[in-house]
């Protein structure tokens, strides 16, 4: 095993076989697991430690923003810079204001959402390690993968494969550099 | 019905094959190129006409007072009512957690894309200076003047603004794993790197897959009341205005109603000969057209509930000018235009009471159309019926559609349909993660 290695990459046949793997792991003191799946299978992400899921309090955020800045661009406009009496409504015609607000309250929730989305997951990335394996191609059609990243405290490349291959994955492939 | 969703034999392998190779494998079929030409050409039309128009002005339509608002206002709410549905059918069956969604969602979510995109250019080149669109938008200009924010104009720009904006973000968000799939399986460096750039490096770790679904159950969820907010507004255009026919409270549920039927009219016209042409009667089987042609059949009640409303209302109320309306869309000029409408939206959509007829493709594509018709003219004689015949007899008019009024109305299907044709080459028409997940379900698999 080359120096510059980022570890194992093992191929489970199907979700529960990955399951079980990831759970083996973690109970062995692997923190450093990386599950990939050709759909989102529930629970993976827990059994592989903490996970930070901000995109919902981002969600709010943008659509508070949204809302409650199209409210203040129109209060300032009809009623700071540039006052006009229609037919003697008050200048602050909230109830006129909620329609563009609400519009752009969901514009910016979306927008906020979906860039807060690629934010955390790193995305958008041109290359990454795993790209360098032919057997990685398949996670987009039916492959379940665990990385055990070299970076783990625990690491040890030759036990790492003996732990790897005692979960009797499909087949297992080093991550170059 | 207990059809299956998805045959028991499909595996993620071979459900991810059957729907990428469409897009990498399959030659392009002859019927495909008869079909993109004459979308082209129709489009070339519309291209045309918009060239005339920005040269000569809005007088190359049969526009007039009173009728200053005809084909392209009828166009414009036409083609945005027919992308709700596929909003409607992306989130809200997401949130129903109807896995018969799954086949549907994508192709229902482009339908909405394109739909909206060319429906946003009806009151662009309605304006009559259309160059000049983005006034409409607040912004710091050295004319020191904002948009009329009481106006429900500006709230209708902030609708389509809005709906076109989330609609393409839902829909390119839904394609990532998808397109990440198109990456790995391309066999050409071309198509590697288009399809690579696109998936923004998807991977699906499971952190990322986590955050992706969080994502997508609340777009979801904000997609929803977000369709019935936008064509709220689109009604709003015309309950604010006081002229008898449009001044309704009425106008907001019924419009999204009939946005709903047109909208499930044109998913099954797409369905059918996708489904047809790419052999996926796998995939969309009778039991989701049987759905479809369902949810057809309810939106429609709700429609004619809202025309017996309307005419009740109109009586009831006793107001002269209403009463004469209501007389005047039974028995006037435009007559033959409200009774071809009852034609094909009350008395067409009754025979999908019956389990044979939803069965018989040829009869839902057959009564599909004539709801699209039918709500279209629905649109043309809410629009014209009410401002031919305003308060004052000596300014009533008719309306005269011009061969450019007919141009743009082709030319738009035109346009959407080359968009739709150009999705089917090179997009996934159906959305594999998806499907492998509902394939996982149905399994029994799960954590």
């Amino acid at each position: 095993m080359s120096a510059g290695t980022h570890g194992w990459l093992a191929r489970f046949d199907g979700a529960q076989a990955l399951l079980v793997a990831a759970r083996e792991l973690r109970a062995l003191g692997y923190t450093r697991l990386e599950a990939y799946t050709p759909y989102a299978v529930e629970g993976l992400a827990e059994v592989l430690g903490p996970v930070r899921n901000r995109i919902p309090l981002l969600v709010l955020l943008g659509g508070l923003c949204g809302g409650f800045g199209t409210l203040f661009l129109q209060w300032y406009a009809a009623v700071v810079d540039y006052p006009i009496n229609v037919g003697g409504r008050p200048d602050a015609s909230w109830p006129a204001f909620i329609p563009a607000a609400l519009e752009m309250t969901i514009l910016f929730a979306a927008a906020f959402g979906v860039a807060g989305m690629l934010l955390a997951n790193g995305l958008p990335r041109l290359n990454h390690p795993l790209f360098g394996l032919a057997r990685f191609e398949a996670v987009s059609r039916d492959g379940f993968f665990l990385w055990l990243r070299a970076d783990d405290a625990r690491f040890d490349a030759r036990q790492a494969r003996a732990d790897l291959e005692r979960l009797a994955p499909l087949a297992i492939d080093e991550v170059g550099a | 019905m207990s059809q299956p969703l998805l045959a028991p034999r499909e595996t993620d392998a071979t459900i991810t094959d059957a729907v990428s190779d469409l897009v990498l494998e399959r030659p392009t079929g002859r019927l495909w190129l008869f079909a993109f030409a004459l979308a082209f050409l129709l489009t070339a039309l519309l291209g045309s006409g918009i060239v005339w128009l920005l040269a000569r002005g809005v007088g190359i339509w049969g526009l007039n007072i009173p009728v200053a608002w005809a084909f392209a206002i009828a166009n414009y709410v036409w083609w945005i009512a027919i992308g709700m549905a596929g909003t409607f059918i992306s989130g809200g069956l997401y949130l129903a957690r109807q896995g018969w969604r799954n086949a549907l969602n994508r192709y229902a979510e482009a339908m909405t894309v394109f739909a909206v995109a060319v429906s946003g250019l009806f009151p662009i080149l309605h304006l009559g200076r259309p160059w000049f669109f983005y006034w409409l938008a607040p912004y710091p200009d050295r004319m020191g003047v904002w948009p009329q924010w009481r106006s429900s104009l500006f709230w209708d720009f902030s609708a389509i603004v809005a709906y076109l904006l989330v609609s393409i973000l839902y829909f390119y968000v839904g394609l990532i794993p998808d397109l990440a799939t198109l990456r790995d399986r391309a066999r050409t460096r071309g198509k590697q790197v288009f399809y690579g750039l696109l998936a923004l490096g998807w991977r699906g770790e499971a952190r990322h897959w986590q955050r992706y679904e969080t994502l997508n159950l609340l777009l979801a969820a904000m997609a929803v009341p977000l369709v019935f907010s936008v064509h709220s507004m689109v009604a709003l255009d015309f309950s604010e205005g006081l002229l008898p026919g449009w001044h309704s409270t009425l106008f907001p549920p019924f419009f999204v109603a009939g946005a709903l039927f047109s909208g499930f009219a044109m998913a099954l016209v797409l369905g059918i000969p996708l489904r047809w042409c790419y052999g996926l009667q796998g995939f969309i089987t009778e039991r989701h057209l049987d759905n479809l042609a369902k949810l057809m059949l309810a939106a429609g009640l709700f429609v004619d509930y809202s025309y017996a409303a309307e005419l009740f209302t109109a009586f009831y109320s006793g107001d002269r000018y209403e009463v004469a309306h209501a007389l005047q869309e039974l028995g006037g000029a435009y007559a033959w235009v409200y009774w071809t409408i009852v034609g094909c939206n009350v008395v067409a959509i009754q025979a999908l009471w019956s389990a044979r007829v939803r069965r018989s493709h040829a009869a839902l594509f057959v009564i599909a159309l004539l709801v699209l018709a039918g709500m279209w003219l629905e649109r043309f004689e809410l629009i014209v019926a009410s401002l031919y015949h305003g308060f004052l007899p000596s300014s009533f008019g008719l309306f005269y559609p011009t061969l450019w009024d007919l141009a743009f109305l082709a030319g738009s299907v035109g346009l959407f349909l080359l968009l739709f044709l150009l999705f089917v080459r090179l997009l996934p028409v159906l959305p594999m993660f998806e499907l492998r997940k509902l394939r996982a379900r149905l399994d029994g698999e799960g954590a």
